[in-house]
């Protein structure tokens, strides 16, 4: 673990700095440089006058140079200017990334919290009516894209409630009951997809450990069926499942970006999607930067949980 | 005690019937599949109506002659759901095909060469995993601008590292083989090898892959196209129309409601399919 720590710290610094790389580029693809961006693809301006601004941004040095140099920058927390508020990137992430945070950490804490106890149900009640059904909403959930999942819980409060929600966010800070009640419906859309992959594999990963001698040494020797479950068998699940829920937080972060749009939530992603219509490319940049690293930093943290899940688990 | 079952003198019956069951989810889904391929190339005969003809009133409930109603311009929506699978398949099978090409060739070269080759491809795979793909897709389709072309090969772009990584694995093991070894002794050129040997000992997976990699490209597209960012109007993409349909809830549910609907029968179809295909061509893989 000594070892391990700071070489899988490393590797998730490396896999940091390329994800940055691949950023710098792709916003490189865009038409046009910094300047007619900055400017407008509108305005016209003498050559001298592009001459001055392109030193001035430092377009006149040569990519390798500029890619240092943005990261130089960006490692000190400043990620440039947003193009349209001419507000630093950095503080308008600040506040949009703990709202993206909590609203996929929403989603995940009830996708778990249906997942485990439908997945084990499901694989102790193999092939009876209650197992079809678990599976069968494990299949329907997995193609249900989640923006129309949101569509039909708006519709369906406005039809049966009267009730919309509100668009104008209120803050976890302000009024955590009102927030709570804002993030529910996001939250849903986004975690049900999720709920059904994590149950599918819960199911199939206990099936496999329920087959376990260990499992029947624990029932033969009196360990009550639910002690079993959660303490044997659940246990020894928890590690494929832990990977899954890791790998799909991509899939949720991109689910997010259409649900905070649709419930008016101001995230990373409505910021995303804002930044792409007004041609903000320094707000691209940094968006799609923020989420890299937060599926690199969470790719970390399920790679270091092993150990504490599974004690046999030692790094080298 | 019977709740912890233990798998015993009905488990092979069981398997049996477990592996009919899942035969016939694939069949649901391979059907569905079918129906949806068969509506996008007949679509012109299909369709009742022109998808961009206009009618009168604007946003009126299903009717006799408006089976699913008409939208906020007055077009017809069933019209324009069976001109939006043309769009949705056209954009998900070219997207998976090129991504197919392009993974799969990087893939079989990596698998195949291994070493430093293998190495730098496959890092560069793994950086483009660690964005987000629909993320990716829309910083793509937005910095590129949207349009048709620009989503096929955004959503190619993003499916490239899964792809890639599924024809590798097997790859891999491929070329330790001894008939692989013989062919090499025998003075078989690399690239026959790569054709003749290793391609058709990944062609199972990729189909497993590829399947479900088209339901994620249905997703990808109508997520862009939802955003406005994908398939722009006036063409039909149910993406686009749920995008504009969910500001009329209250007024014409339907159009918040009938894409959606279709959207994820074709989902369910492809997962459904790639389920079965997985069964029947991967039985390693196969789930319990």
């Amino acid at each position: 673990m000594k070892t391990y720590l700071p070489r899988r710290l490393l590797a998730a610094l490396l896999a940091a700095v390329a994800v940055s790389a691949l950023i710098f580029v792709l916003v490189r693809l865009a038409p046009g440089d910094a300047v007619t961006m900055w400017v407008g693809q509108e305005g016209t301006m003498t050559p001298e006058v592009r001459d001055t601004l392109r030193t001035m941004f430092g377009l006149s040095e040569p990519i390798p140079a500029q890619y240092a140099r943005w990261l130089g920058n960006a490692v000190r927390g400043n990620l440039g200017y947003s193009f349209r508020s001419r507000l630093p990137v950095a503080s308008l992430l600040g506040s949009a990334l703990p709202i993206t945070v909590e609203l996929t950490a929403l989603a995940m804490l009830l996708a778990v919290a249906i997942a485990l106890p439908l997945g084990i149900i499901s694989a102790v009640k193999r092939d009876t009516p209650a197992d079809v059904l678990a599976r069968l909403l494990g299949l329907v959930g997995f193609s249900m894209p989640s923006f129309w999942l949101a569509v039909l819980l708006v519709l369906g409060s406005a039809t049966y409630f009267k009730w919309l929600p509100a668009l104008l966010y209120v803050s976890l800070a302000k009024s955590p009951v009102e927030n709570l009640k804002q993030m529910l419906m996001p939250a849903v859309s986004l975690g049900l997809p999720l709920m059904a992959v994590l149950m599918r594999m819960t199911r199939s990963t206990m099936l496999d450990v329920l087959g376990q001698d260990y499992v029947r040494t624990a029932r033969a020797k009196g360990v009550s069926v639910r002690a079993t479950l959660w303490r044997h068998a659940l246990r020894n699940a928890l590690i494929p499942i832990v990977t899954v829920l890791g790998i799909q937080l991509g899939r949720l972060l991109g689910g997010a970006v259409i649900v905070e749009q649709i419930f008016g939530v101001p995230g990373v992603g409505t910021a995303l999607v804002a930044a792409i219509f007004q041609r903000d490319y320094p707000m691209v940049q940094g968006t799609v930067l923020v989420m890299g690293l937060l599926f690199i930093a969470v790719q970390c943290l399920v790679d270091l949980s092993y150990a504490y899940i599974d004690p046999r688990v030692r790094y080298g | 005690m019977s709740a912890v079952g233990i798998v015993g003198r009905r488990g092979a019956r069981r398997g049996r019937s477990r592996l009919l069951r899942r035969h016939l989810i694939g069949a649901l889904g391979a059907a569905v599949v079918l129906v949806m391929v068969l509506v996008a190339v007949f679509a012109g005969w299909l369709s009742p109506y022109n998808p961009n003809a206009l009618f009168d009133p604007r946003l009126s409930p299903p009717s006799a002659q408006h089976v699913l109603g008409l939208d906020q311009l007055g077009r017809d929506v069933l019209s324009r759901l069976i001109f939006g699978a043309r769009v949705s398949l056209l954009v998900s099978l070219t997207s998976i095909g090129l991504s197919l090409v392009v993974g799969g060739g990087l893939g079989l070269v990596a698998g195949y060469y291994g070493g430093v080759v293998d190495n730098v491809i496959m890092r560069v795979m793994d950086v483009m995993f660690t964005v987000p793909s629909f993320v990716l897709a829309i910083a793509l389709a937005g910095i590129i601008g949207p349009s048709l072309t620009t989503v096929i090969l955004a959503i190619a772009i993003v499916t490239v590292p899964t792809i890639a990584r599924v024809t590798r694995a097997p790859a891999l093991t491929v070329r330790e083989t001894e008939f692989v070894s013989s062919a090499r002794a025998a003075g078989a050129a690399d690239l026959r090898i790569v054709v003749r040997h290793v391609l058709p000992n990944v062609t199972g997976p990729l189909i497993v892959q590829a399947t479900v990699a088209i339901a994620d490209a249905i997703l990808i597209e109508a997520g862009l196209s939802f955003l406005g960012l994908g398939v722009q109007p006036p063409y039909a993409s149910w993406g686009n129309m749920l995008g504009t349909g969910r500001s009329y809830i209250g007024l014409a549910n339907g159009l918040s409601v009938f894409p959606g609907a279709a959207l994820m029968l074709a989902v369910l179809g492809f997962n459904f399919a790639g389920d079965g295909f997985r069964d029947v061509l991967d039985p390693q893989l196969r789930g319990p």
